[in-house]
């Protein structure tokens, strides 16, 4: 693999928890380029011929394998776009660890924008974890557009958490998903803007067999002047369950516009929607100042917990 | 040892006048007694505790824990120098475990079975609950013996409990008689119950009652708790102390 420095592993321990090469198969980006990759036994990478990115294959019936696939930019001014595919083999049970770091010193926009599309076969199991994050103190704006396209087969399982905690300036998030039979999606969001950034998600998970069923849950919260947009909606075409969940803590002076959708197209489609935006309770804060902390210290404890 | 010197806790009144919420009350609890404040709705019971955890700040009046005077303290000093208070209707946490609010509680992170003990004395079966949220999803009786026993997982020279048999169940109540008794005598070198309960008053030393901002009775147990049982018997003499005040 090629050399790494101090700011690759920092981003790589930022978005992937990555301290060293790890186990099973793995591809890391590095401005446009590929840093290292191994493919498993199960699991093959590989280049696409027509445009940028990576096929990934994972056998049927693999089983506990996990796949990292980080990115990372550390050039000011670069515009990376990347599609990676996935095809998830039937009765399989995989971990994917993707994720993106920019490090922007300079004065030019840097943006990543993966597409990334998952295919994936009956009675299969996925855990997909995606987090953002960006650091550096030049002027130049991180930029972060990812589109997830999901399609379930019968009886599959996924849950992605997507995170994006600190550091991307504007992200754009599109989520679409198609839910088979008996299968079930579980997104989770979490979500933390400062600064003037700008965040909006937009998903769309159509439930398409009986039984499917999905849960979305989102956590944000917005600090200084930053705004934030959701968008979650959810489509029932088959008896079918469905919960949304819309939770956002506002301060200073964020903006914050959640749009739920629910649409059923079958009578036996049961889905449900909440959403919620508000302050941090003073009562959360006065207690936790019981127990001899700091109103600033209380307010950190408050946002990590709601973050997990 | 904790003293209230001509405590005035004042507020604008609707109509341009002053809402005499707690007035010129002064008292002296020594250190390691057992209290129990009671009286009617609204007498001020909740407001004087706050005051002394520094939640509220009296418009007038000291405040002095063993000789120091805390009356310009923040809450978080008043925390650090041994004063906790059990809310009346704690706050739930989104994404806070059971788990963290005790070890947040302590100040330092609680090994598994210790939390066990402080959720067994609350009578929660402390398995189920250890790794839950204290947020909507826990019922009130449970979110209100959480509270409790994060007060229990701190050693504290002044504990505050504000009505802690609300919404809690006859078995846990019981459970909870017997470790309010023990902690009182461990971890807790003095203790002010809040409370409407004759089984709590029966563990006090001594008995505050408070109705409209003012000590109506206080004293030994033995003495108040009589004629506290008389007098609510007869019809309540504590209510409308203020109306004869006016009208008189
Ligand atoms: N900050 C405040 N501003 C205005 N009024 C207040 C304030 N705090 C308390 N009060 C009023 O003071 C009175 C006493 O309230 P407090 O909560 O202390 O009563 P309590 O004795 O604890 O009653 P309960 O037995 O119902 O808990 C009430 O009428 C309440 O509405
Ligand atoms: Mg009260």
């Amino acid at each position: 693999m090629a050399e790494m420095n101090k700011i690759d592993r920092s981003l790589l321990e930022a978005v992937a928890d990555l301290h060293k090469v790890p186990e099973g198969a793995y591809n890391i980006r590095k401005n446009g380029e590929s840093l290292g990759r191994s493919s498993s036994a199960n699991i093959q990478i590989e280049s696409k011929t027509d445009k940028p990115g990576i096929d990934i294959r994972v056998a049927p019936g693999t089983k506990n394998e996990s796949l990292h696939i980080p990115v990372i930019l550390t050039e000011s001014g670069m515009h990376d776009m990347v599609y990676n595919d996935f095809y998830i083999g039937e009765d399989s049970d995989v971990l994917i660890v993707a994720g993106c770091g920019i490090h922007n010193c300079g004065d030019q926009t840097s943006q990543h924008d993966g597409i990334h599309t998952f295919h994936i076969g009956r009675g299969a199991r996925v855990r997909y974890v995606e987090k953002h994050y960006g650091d550096g103190d030049g002027k130049g704006g991180r930029v972060l557009n990812p589109q997830t396209v999901v399609t379930m087969e019968e009886n599959s399982h996924c849950e992605m958490e997507m995170i994006q905690i600190r550091g991307v300036d504007s992200t754009l998030r599109d989520t679409v998903a198609t839910v088979g039979a008996g299968a079930k999606l579980v997104l989770t969001e979490r979500l933390m803007t400062h600064g003037d950034q700008v965040a909006e998600s937009n998903m769309t998970v159509t439930l398409d067999g009986k039984d499917a069923v999905t849960q979305v849950i989102s956590r944000s919260i917005a600090k200084d002047d930053s705004r934030q947009v959701f968008h979650p909606c959810v489509i029932g075409n088959a008896p079918c369950r469905a919960h949304v969940q819309c939770d956002s803590i506002i301060m200073d002076h964020a903006q914050i516009s959640s749009v739920p959708e629910i649409r059923a197209n079958d009578s036996e489609a049961q889905l449900i929607h909440e959403a919620a935006i508000g302050k941090i309770n003073g009562d959360q804060i006065t207690k936790l100042m019981t127990f001899g902390m700091t109103e600033e210290e209380a307010e950190k404890v408050i946002v990590e917990g709601f973050l997990q | 040892m904790l003293e209230l010197k001509n405590i005035d806790f004042h507020v604008p009144a609707a109509n341009g006048e002053v809402n005499e919420i707690i007035d010129n009350l002064s008292l002296r609890l020594d250190t390691g007694k057992f209290t129990v404040i009671t009286g009617p709705n609204g007498g001020g019971k909740s407001t004087l505790a706050k005051l002394i955890m520094g939640i509220e700040k009296p418009t007038a009046g000291r405040i002095y824990l063993d000789g120091q005077d805390i009356t310009d303290l923040s809450i978080a000093e008043r925390a650090k120098l041994g004063i906790g208070y059990g809310f009346q209707q704690p706050p739930r946490f989104k994404g806070l475990t059971v788990r963290r609010l005790l070890s947040l509680s302590h100040g330092s992170e609680l090994p598994v079975d210790e939390c066990c003990t402080y959720l067994t004395n609350v009578g929660l079966c402390s398995a189920d609950y250890l790794n839950r949220e204290v947020d909507t999803s826990l019922s009130g009786g449970e979110v209100k013996r959480i509270e409790i026993a994060t007060l229990m997982a701190r050693n504290l020279r002044l504990a505050i409990y504000d009505e802690p048999e609300a919404g809690i169940d006859l078995w846990s109540f019981t459970m909870l008689i017997k470790s309010f008794r023990s902690i009182s005598q461990n971890r807790h070198e003095s203790t002010i119950i809040i409370s409407h309960q004759e089984r709590i008053m029966q563990l006090a030393d001594d008995i505050i009652v408070l109705a409209d901002g003012k000590i109506k009775e206080m004293g030994p147990k033995d003495e108040i708790f009589p004629r506290l049982i008389n007098q609510v018997n007869s019809g309540c003499s504590f209510r409308g102390g203020k109306e004869s005040v006016k009208n008189g």
